[in-house]
């Protein structure tokens, strides 16, 4: 910033890195990033895992709960799920439910 | 924070207003530098694109055109899968992203000027740096082994070795002896070395059946998994693989493939040395000092550098938080906290303060049959790093070809969501 000292000030405020959005990103945006690596960017599976984008949020909801219950068997998601709080698990299903299937992010 | 996205707002309307655009941009975008195209630093890459809407420019440095994977790379070293299933490009994160790539390498970082330098006699400006380095191996801490690589592979980075390591089984006579070393823990992917003896145990059963697979472990026992590989390797392997813990290996003989352990001396047809691990050496760019002279300290809830500024470290080259293991998939997971502090950071918002982490490792006990472990880490604001969640996470309880193929989904999944 030094070099650029003798500009005006409203201009070196200009020069600061721009703060795009300048809104915190979306806390279920990011706990849903942690179940990409095997779902997929954004819920949208590339094959071989269910996509979770655009699945209703009570529905996905219910699923974990029976994954944690024990009462809808599993390999591996009875124990991730555990994992998170309702209130993260709520972030997260929220999150999936607004992404369209397709590519494309909904906002 | 409503005040400050009006200020921000308020701020680019008197930019505009007062006529700045002779000096080029209204408001110059943020530029982050991303070393290294391995799980972390490519997902880093994406995801700084995609959560900032393309409002950040990106950089991302590699010095490898190709992107090759270590996680399956065992099942190629053990002839059950190409080089071509592993290997994959950075056009994804160019094209679809807007991800600048540069296949070059990093010569110089100065912190104070934010500046990068490559091999190239490019410099570029950062406003923050991410460096996803990997693990460099210190090949000198055993006697004989520098600059034999070709003679005594490692295979412990995907790619050439990988396939030198196949040749060399392929070529290993029946009744031949496959000697695989362990380091010390702490290394690169806690059960690899583990899912290499059985899938080298599957190679020989089918082709060798007269062959050894001798796992020499500097560690007092089987660092991960060990029940469920122990019961694979008794029910499938009994007269193949030999497992000695506690063998710390102290020098080798590259002309005739000895091994010179601490109690003991061991000749083998094909030695596979996997040598003892530290930060990869683009760390030592940034001046930050390596805790036990080997891994970067970082704080765990930006994966900032805690005695270096604007500068963030991820993936295998970190002094890990408590039972986080060092796997691409926890790189990947690493990386997307750090592109979200970076985010926040550079639109001087505080940081997410409750991050969450999550590992899935799957391993092979044949080309048919995996297993897995699982954790969930969450950020714990008074111990200011990542615990493991109590309760969560687990073993499978038996391996099955029901994950061998999860363990396929797996891969095709966290390849993408790092690279397209």
């Amino acid at each position: 910033m030094k070099r650029i000292a003798p500009l005006t000030l409203v201009c070196l405020w200009a020069l600061a890195p721009a703060a795009h959005a300048s809104n915190a990103l979306d806390a279920g945006r990011l706990l849903a990033a942690t179940c990409a690596n095997c779902h997929g960017t954004d819920g949208r599976s590339v094959g071989g895992t269910e996509s979770l984008a655009g699945v209703p949020g009570d529905k996905l909801l219910r699923k974990l709960a029976a994954f944690t219950s024990g009462e809808k068997p599993a390999t591996i998601m009875h124990q991730i799920a555990k994992g998170y709080t309702p209130e993260q698990l709520a972030l997260i299903a929220a999150y999936f439910a607004a992404q369209r299937p397709d590519a494309g992010v909904a906002r | 924070m409503t005040n400050r996205r009006h200020f921000l707002a308020a701020m680019g309307a008197t930019a505009a207003l007062a006529g700045c655009a002779p000096l080029g941009k209204s408001a110059r975008k943020a530029h982050v530098v991303v070393v290294g195209g391995g799980f972390g630093g490519a997902t880093a890459a994406k995801y700084l694109r995609l959560w900032s809407d393309g409002s950040v420019r990106v950089t991302l440095i590699e010095r490898n055109a190709q992107f090759i994977s270590c996680p399956m790379s065992n099942l190629v070293i053990g002839g059950a899968q190409s080089m071509s299933h592993i290997t994959h490009d950075y056009a994804g994160l160019r094209d679809a992203h807007g991800v600048r790539v540069v296949h070059d390498t990093v010569t110089a970082i100065d912190p104070a000027t934010r500046e990068v330098r490559l091999a190239s006699g490019d410099r570029l400006r950062y406003d923050r740096l991410l460096l996803s380095p990997g693990i460099d191996f210190l090949p000198e801490a055993i006697e004989g082994l520098a600059g034999q690589e070709d003679r005594i592979p490692h295979a412990w980075k995907a790619g050439a070795q990988t396939t030198l390591l196949h040749r060399q089984l392929a070529a290993m006579p029946d009744g031949g002896v496959f000697a695989i070393h362990i380091p010390k823990a702490p290394f690169r992917c806690p059960p690899g070395p583990y899912e290499r003896a059985s899938l080298v145990a599957d190679y020989c059963r089918r082709h060798k059946p007269r062959a050894k697979v001798l796992v020499l472990d500097a560690n007092a026992d089987i660092q991960s998994k060990k029940g469920l590989f122990l019961a694979a390797w008794s029910e499938r392997y009994k007269d193949i693989i030999e497992y000695r813990p506690n063998n710390q290996l102290l020098a080798v003989d590259a002309a005739t493939r000895t091994a010179v352990l601490e109690f003991d001396e061991v000749k083998a047809d094909v030695l596979n040395v996997i040598p003892p691990q530290r930060a990869g050496r683009a760390a030592d760019l940034i001046g930050s000092r390596l805790t036990n002279d080997r891994w970067v300290a970082v704080d765990w809830q930006t994966a900032e550098v805690a005695d270096v500024p604007h500068v963030h470290v991820i993936g295998d080259a970190t002094l890990s938080a408590p039972r986080m293991p060092k796997s691409g998939h926890m790189a990947n997971q690493q990386a997307k906290v750090a592109a979200a502090a970076i985010l926040h950071l550079l639109a001087d918002l505080p940081p997410n303060p409750a991050p969450v982490v999550m590992n899935t490792c799957y391993s092979y006990v044949g080309r048919d049959s995996a297993m897995h472990v699982a954790s969930v880490h969450r950020f714990d604001a008074a111990e200011h790093t990542f615990v493991p969640v109590d309760g969560a996470g687990g073993l499978s309880a038996v391996a099955s070809p029901a994950e061998a193929t999860a363990a396929q989904a797996w891969a095709r999944n966290i390849w993408a969501d790092t690279l397209a």
